[in-house]
């Protein structure tokens, strides 16, 4: 029980420090000495406190696609283990509704989008949307890959799967599978080489460009469920890298927590080390996850 | 060969207003047509009032010559003939004229608003209504059909930036046109030069594109010198040079930087962005002011450069070079950049040469026009600096020009540096003629810079014409995006990086 708690607990409010890591490597890459690492706290506390602005052409899907984003974004996030424990959340197949929750936070952002009527955020929608089902497929083939290699159709057990010396027997498939994941985790939060989560430029933005319109306690949500999902993508990704779930107990928690850091420090060294992407070779990239699980699906039955 | 009846002689020199050959206006346009043909280039094309007519002034540069050739003719009526079909590089002049004299041009394909404000036609509102015409407030250009959408960016923009405003048909994320509507900025100071010189005239030219101060200060010096036939002493030409090199520094650093952090190139952008500061500082220690403002001064400069202050500007300035060098390496060594800047927004030859572009965005297209070769004045007549020019025409040439112009401006200040003449800065300058007409053409930063001021019987400016680089080379901004990526839009922008107050005056 105390688990459970502790890692929901963990999960909510440790998130939104990835974020700060970022930065924070970041800036020190680019020879500044950058903001705290608790910024992201102290703006959700700022954005918390504002005064809402709502348009009066939209409608009631403005309003709750930053409450269904983040509802959406925890509900998945309850599926994915910390360290050895077991998920708080864990049924068969239930890998199945982790991909399509974040599919439902996305969808009601993007209608929230088309809901302002301006055309930078159809258009924002457009481009989220359409590298999104890019990434779902590589999504899937890292499940297919985790599920044949547990022998499982429950997330809990297949996060598990590469405990037991699997990197030692089956080495290609899962850096392969790896590789695919961190393309994923990079597109589906919208950092470098596919987004620019810091860019002013609106006709260059992915995600930023359709919550434009939103500001105050609304914004602060959608930021929340930004670091949120961070956390879970990086959590699954960690499992997948780094068995460190094999150490048992408090140990491996504390060993898990540390792996989340690494996550977030690498991400910042790729942030500072290269441009993003011409939007048109986004795609490409993605397509290139999807076959990097795939080939490692493939591999699983030679 | 030519037949030309343009008066011709070198930039910087005052011609009486009586030695500049008639024409009609058809046959202004013949010139044109004519010089253009031959490798001409037009620099101005202005209207000035003369009594109750129009007066309509051409000037075009001969960069192989040197020279620069000079007609006038009056108009007839409210209209004059237009040549912009088939001469792109006077629409936007032919459109200025429209505007400031209530005229109208026979067969201009579409003239359209060119900024805000009443015509110079006196203070009467203007014939358009009783109040003066705002900008962006015209037709804009319209792609029909159930697939295309249309993107309206500015003229408040997400970041701290001019106002401009932006119209774009797209297709999907294609963008078919751009058309780029400007004119928020406009403060007439045309208008307000035109009874000068006096005490607020070197100010107006030094805030016509705040970030190109000292470029438009020493055009405007060599216009009033060359009108009183003053001559600004040699180490005065040689503190202006170091001067309008540094600018060139500061700002081509910053581009360099800003181009990174469009791509999302974090190193780059950083160190840029303090390296650009580095240079400015340096300008701050000559005059105290980080834009050059107050250093240029009719006759000469404002302030001097003791032996002290001119070891330390050689010392920082290798530091800041070194700086500079390996901040700009990485882009060049950084694939995912490269990838981003080469056969990015590219301006074809041609192109560059009918729109009539100007400083490093026409170099980087393979043209090697550059007014400190070209037209060059004070300390550029003896000592040449070597002209950076690349074929490609994309944002990697745009990009690379502005490195290869760092470095030769680096060398060049190191040689002015070691070299810094004796003797005064400044010489006195008398009055003007009257009834007389004067050109320059400095190379600034981002291109050359065109002052033409014509004086009236009492030796006032009667009409002060500013052409800036960005004039021509916005047009260059629309071009980038035919067929091109919505979403490249602010890099090839942000590689001519060009003046909104430059354009709207």
């Amino acid at each position: 029980m105390i688990e459970t708690v502790l890692q929901v607990a963990a999960f909510l409010g440790l998130s939104p420090l990835l974020l700060g890591i970022i930065n924070r490597v970041k800036a020190i890459a680019a020879g500044r000495r950058g903001p705290s690492l608790f910024q992201p706290y102290f703006d959700l506390r700022k954005l918390a406190a504002k005064e809402l602005v709502l348009s009066e052409v939209t409608s009631w899907i403005f309003v709750a696609a930053p409450v269904v984003a983040v509802v959406s974004t925890v509900l998945a996030g309850l599926m994915i283990p910390l360290g050895s424990f077991d998920s708080p959340v864990s049924f068969e197949g239930d890998f199945v509704v982790f991909a399509y929750l974040l599919a439902l936070g996305r969808f009601f952002t993007a209608a929230a989008a088309l809901d302002t009527g301006s055309p930078f955020e159809g258009m924002g929608a457009a481009r989220e949307v359409g590298f999104a089902w890019l990434t779902e497929p590589a999504l899937f083939f890292a499940f297919l890959v985790l599920s044949r290699l547990s022998g499982s159709l429950s997330f809990d057990q297949m996060l598990h799967a590469t405990e037991d010396g699997a990197w030692a027997q089956r080495t290609a498939p899962l850096v392969l599978t790896a590789a695919g994941l961190f393309i994923v985790l990079l597109a589906e939060c919208s950092r470098i080489p596919v987004d620019d989560p810091n860019t002013h430029l609106e006709l260059t933005m992915i995600h930023e460009v359709m919550v434009l319109d939103h500001s105050g306690p609304l914004l602060g949500l959608i930021e929340y469920a930004t670091a949120l999902k961070l956390w879970v993508l990086a959590a699954m990704l960690l499992h997948v890298v780094a068995p460190t779930a094999s150490v048992g107990g408090w140990i491996g928690f504390g060993l898990f927590l540390a792996g989340l850091v690494t996550v977030a420090v690498v991400i910042g060294v790729v942030e500072s080390s290269m441009a993003r992407l011409r939007l048109l070779h986004v795609p490409t990239l993605l397509i290139a996850a999807a076959l990097s699980c795939g080939f490692a699906f493939l591999l699983l039955h030679r | 060969m030519s037949t030309s009846r343009l008066a011709r002689g070198r930039a910087g020199t005052s011609w009486p207003r009586s030695e500049l050959p008639e024409f009609s206006p058809r046959e202004l346009v013949d010139e044109i047509n004519a010089g253009v043909e031959q490798g001409l280039r037009v620099v101005a094309y202005f209207g000035a009032a003369e009594g109750s007519d129009i007066r309509l002034f051409l000037v075009l540069a001969d960069d192989a010559q040197s020279e620069i050739a000079i007609g006038t003719a009056r108009v007839e009526g409210k209209a004059f003939p237009s040549i912009a079909e088939a001469c792109p590089q006077v629409q936007l002049f032919e459109r200025e004229i429209v505007e400031q004299w209530e005229l109208e041009a026979i067969g201009h394909p579409w003239s359209k608003p060119v900024r805000r404000g009443r015509s110079l036609l006196g203070a009467a509102p203007s014939a358009s209504g009783s109040s003066p015409h705002l900008p962006a407030v015209t037709d804009f250009y319209r792609v029909e059909g159930a697939e295309v959408h249309e993107v309206g960016v500015g003229p408040v923009h997400a970041s701290v930036i001019e106002p401009g405003h932006f119209r774009f048909q797209c297709h999907g994320e294609t963008v078919f046109h751009l058309e780029i509507a400007l004119g928020y900025q406009h403060r007439g100071i045309e208008r307000a030069l035109a009874t000068g010189p006096d005490r607020r005239s070197l100010h107006y030219a030094e805030t016509a594109a705040g970030d190109t101060t000292i470029g438009h200060a020493t055009a405007y010096c060599e216009v009033v010198e060359a009108l009183a036939g003053a001559r600004v002493p040699a180490r005065g030409a040689v503190l202006r040079g170091i001067m309008l090199e540094l600018e060139r520094l500061a700002n081509h650093v910053g581009d360099l930087g800003a181009l990174a952090g469009d791509v999302g190139f974090l190193p780059t952008a950083s160190y840029c962005g303090r390296i650009r500061g580095d240079y400015l500082n340096l300008t701050a220690e000559l005059c105290g002011s980080r834009f050059g403002r107050g250093f240029i001064r009719p006759g000469g400069c404002g302030f001097d450069v003791e032996a002290t202050l001119r070891e330390q500007l050689v010392e920082r300035l290798e530091r800041a070079f070194v700086d500079t060098r390996s901040a700009v390496e990485l882009l060049w060594g950084s694939s995912s950049v490269m990838e981003r800047f080469e056969a990015t927004g590219v301006v074809p030859k041609q192109i560059a040469k009918d729109l009539g572009l100007k400083g490093p965005a026409a170099r980087a297209s393979g043209l090697t026009r550059d007014a400190r070769h070209d037209h060059p004045s004070g300390i550029y007549r003896f000592h040449q600096i070597p002209v950076s020019s690349a074929d490609t025409g994309d944002v990697f040439a745009r990009a690379y020009v502005r490195w290869l112009e760092i470095q030769r401006s680096v060398a060049f200040l190191r040689d002015q540096l070691a070299t810094l003449p004796d003797g005064a800065v400044r010489s006195t300058v008398g009055p003007l003629p009257e009834d007389a007409l004067a050109v320059t053409l400095v190379e600034g930063w981002r291109g050359e810079i065109c002052h033409v001021a014509l004086t009236d019987p009492q030796g006032h400016f009667a009409r002060y014409k500013i052409v800036d680089p960005s004039f021509h080379n916005w047009s260059a901004v629309a071009w980038t995006l035919r067929g091109g990526q919505i979403s490249d839009f602010p890099l090839c922008n942000k590689s001519f990086n060009l003046s909104y107050c430059g354009h709207d005056l």
